[in-house]
């Protein structure tokens, strides 16, 4: 395909941080660093079945800090992850617990048949750890892994979670370990948010919270998502719009109890904000278990548009897409209307 | 003469072995009509050998921590492993009239939660090699002195990840895991050096740093001789052994019959082949 993008205005002022890695922190913002890597130590400590393994993304992926404390516990597999997830249902198959880690969209994408057959349909205890999820990179659709929460909730046998900061990342690791069978985590590494430390909030496997009420609009969200949810609804209270928000980090299996119970509470626009592509992921879920549970409310989809996103810088990409903090609020008001 | 010795005396040869492997293959062909049975036949004298001459394990306890592994990556070879795992007491021969019936134990393509003794499931090609050097890892990890086999077939060559498991399976020395080529020369869409070639395989496999042998498939002095020689060998490398082999071996109509990956068999052909069979029997 020729190019079909027109030359850029010089003479605009413009952002140049299309990293790879960019960070995901507000400026100012409180952050932990790499709350994976340091809790997989600790929990290695206590389980010595733990073992750690990636494809040449070990430090990009928080892996790093394990390889140090456990080196004859890690296994670098190669820039092959087909491999990786094959090998680690040969060691889970001998009684060990390998967390394996690479970049979402190569998990979901590349090593897809492989995470299905030889981990998934063997219901092996393999717990895959997956960095730059959704939006979260600004080099465009390789590194971007809009439809990874599709693809793995498809997934029989699979557990998905998407946590939302340093604080419930923490906690996953432990749940996961305590979980018998495949996991798929979204993974924030680096500098991570602490947000959730500040509401009385404990993560559970399969158990969506409410971590404010309100009584306008109902956001159901998941991952860095909920972060703006909780900044978007006080933003909104300043106009006087009163936001709930639903934290649902486990995206499979679903807390449908807790989803339709809040979503059922008369009068509330519903919206479900991700990180994902709005085809697949929470959203649709949200929507099919309202659907067949009979609870028909005002239903509205924050999240990545159908289409192969654009390379830039990151806070102008979540502008563009829609899943900035300003567009999350402007939206919502919007629908208010 | 005591039992012990006088079930030594009256064991089967290997050859009989491989014999009984090829009959309940064809019996099973029998009760659907169809399978890969060109393949079974090529495989039973390796499958023969490792049961019965190479590998550990305890018919009663097919998960027995001791055992050694097997891991079928080409899952359209069941039909040939059930055959090894019925011979072996494994699985009960009265199992095989269900063959690839609703219910049964033994699908059409190998899969680990169906069939005792069956350890992976198989049948997107290209993962057992993966799944092996996994298990090689952790059978070092746990100081086990069991191995693992794994069996693929000579189209897989064609995909990658069987090289991503060739690299690191060497590069991580295991020489607990010994892999089985079958080149029957034969894979989906015609003769497998044809649809992609792999020649000169030895070469390619040695610069990988492996252990390599060829032999004869079909000739069982050879195999066992190559299984020895993997077991027995010293330097830290994964071992690999390239079995050229015959389809439909033992079946004199079947072994002239056009080259196909999947054979047609009528359905009166069965009990001639059968009778083929017993009229070589060993």
């Amino acid at each position: 395909m020729k190019s079909t993008r027109p030359a850029p205005d010089l003479s605009k002022p413009r952002l140049t941080t299309s990293a790879m890695i960019a960070s995901i922190a507000s400026e100012g913002q409180r952050t932990r660093p790499a709350p994976f890597g340091h809790a997989l130590v600790e929990l290695a400590r206590r389980r010595p079945d733990v073992l750690g393994m990636t494809a040449d993304l070990g430090k990009y992926t928080d892996l790093h800090i394990f390889a140090k404390e456990f080196p004859e516990r890690y296994y670098q597999m190669g820039m092959a992850e087909q491999l990786l997830f094959g090998a680690a249902s040969g060691l889970a198959a001998e009684g060990f617990m390998p967390f394996a880690t690479t970049y979402a969209v190569f998990a979901s994408r590349r090593a897809y048949d492989f995470i299905h057959q030889t981990i998934a349909e063997e219901d092996r205890n393999v717990k895959i750890v997956c960095a730059l999820p959704g939006l979260t990179s600004g080099y465009g659709p390789s590194h971007q892994a809009a439809e990874d929460l599709a693809l793995m909730r498809a997934m029989p046998n699979m557990t998905v979670i998407d946590p939302c900061d340093a604080h419930e990342i923490e906690q996953v690791v432990p749940a996961m370990a305590a979980h018998q069978g495949p996991v798929y985590m979204r993974l924030l590494r680096g500098q991570v948010p602490l947000v959730l430390d500040e509401y009385d909030y404990t993560f559970e496997l399969g158990k969506a919270k409410l971590l404010r009420d309100g009584r306008d609009v109902l956001m159901i969200s998941s991952g860095l998502m909920t972060m703006r949810a909780l900044e978007a609804a006080k933003a909104l209270s300043d106009d006087r719009v009163d936001v709930a928000v639903l934290h649902v980090p486990t995206i499979k299996p679903l807390d449908a109890e807790t989803i339709r119970r809040e979503a059922g509470r008369s009068g509330r626009l519903v919206v479900v904000a991700e990180n994902h592509t709005v085809i697949g992921g929470l959203g649709e879920a949200v929507a099919g278990l309202l659907m067949r549970a009979g609870v028909h409310v005002p239903f509205r989809q924050i999240g990545l548009p159908d289409a192969f996103l654009d390379a830039g810088a990151l806070p102008t990409l979540h502008d563009r897409y829609g899943i900035s903090l300003s567009e999350v609020a402007k939206q919502v008001k919007a629908w208010l209307k | 003469m005591d039992t012990a010795t006088h079930r030594l005396v009256n064991a089967p040869t290997l050859a009989q072995r491989a014999h009984n492997i090829r009959r309940h293959a064809l019996r099973m062909g029998e009760v659907q009509g169809q399978g890969y049975i060109a393949q079974a036949l090529d495989i039973s004298d390796v499958l023969a050998t490792a049961y019965f001459h190479a590998m550990r394990y305890r018919p009663e306890d097919p998960n027995w921590e001791e055992r050694d592994r097997f891991l079928l990556s080409n899952g359209h070879y069941a039909i040939a492993l059930y055959a090894a795992l019925i011979e072996a007491g494994i699985v009960p021969e009265a199992e095989l009239e269900t063959y690839g019936s609703d219910d049964s134990r033994l699908p059409m393509s190998g899969m680990a939660s169906y069939t005792p003794g069956m350890e992976m499931s198989g049948g997107s090609l290209g993962l057992g090699l993966s799944i092996a050097v996994g298990m090689g890892l952790g059978l070092k990890r746990k100081n086990s002195t069991s191995r693992v086999y794994t069996l693929f077939s000579d189209g897989e060559l064609d995909e990658g990840s069987v090289w991503e498991a060739i690299s690191s399976a060497s590069h991580y020395k295991l020489d607990n895991l010994i892999a089985i080529v079958d080149v029957n020369n034969q894979q989906a869409d015609g003769p497998s050096t044809q649809v992609m070639g792999f020649e000169p395989l030895v070469d390619r496999l040695q610069a990988f740093g492996w252990f390599v042998q060829r032999v004869n498939g079909n000739d069982l002095d050879a195999v066992v001789a190559a299984f020895d020689a993997a077991k027995t060998h010293e330097a830290p490398r994964p071992r690999m052994i390239v079995a050229d082999t015959l389809m439909g071996k033992g079946v004199p109509f079947l072994e002239q019959r056009e080259k196909n990956h999947f054979i047609r068999v009528e359905p009166h052909e069965w009990q001639l082949a059968i009778a083929a069979l017993d009229a070589g029997r060993p």
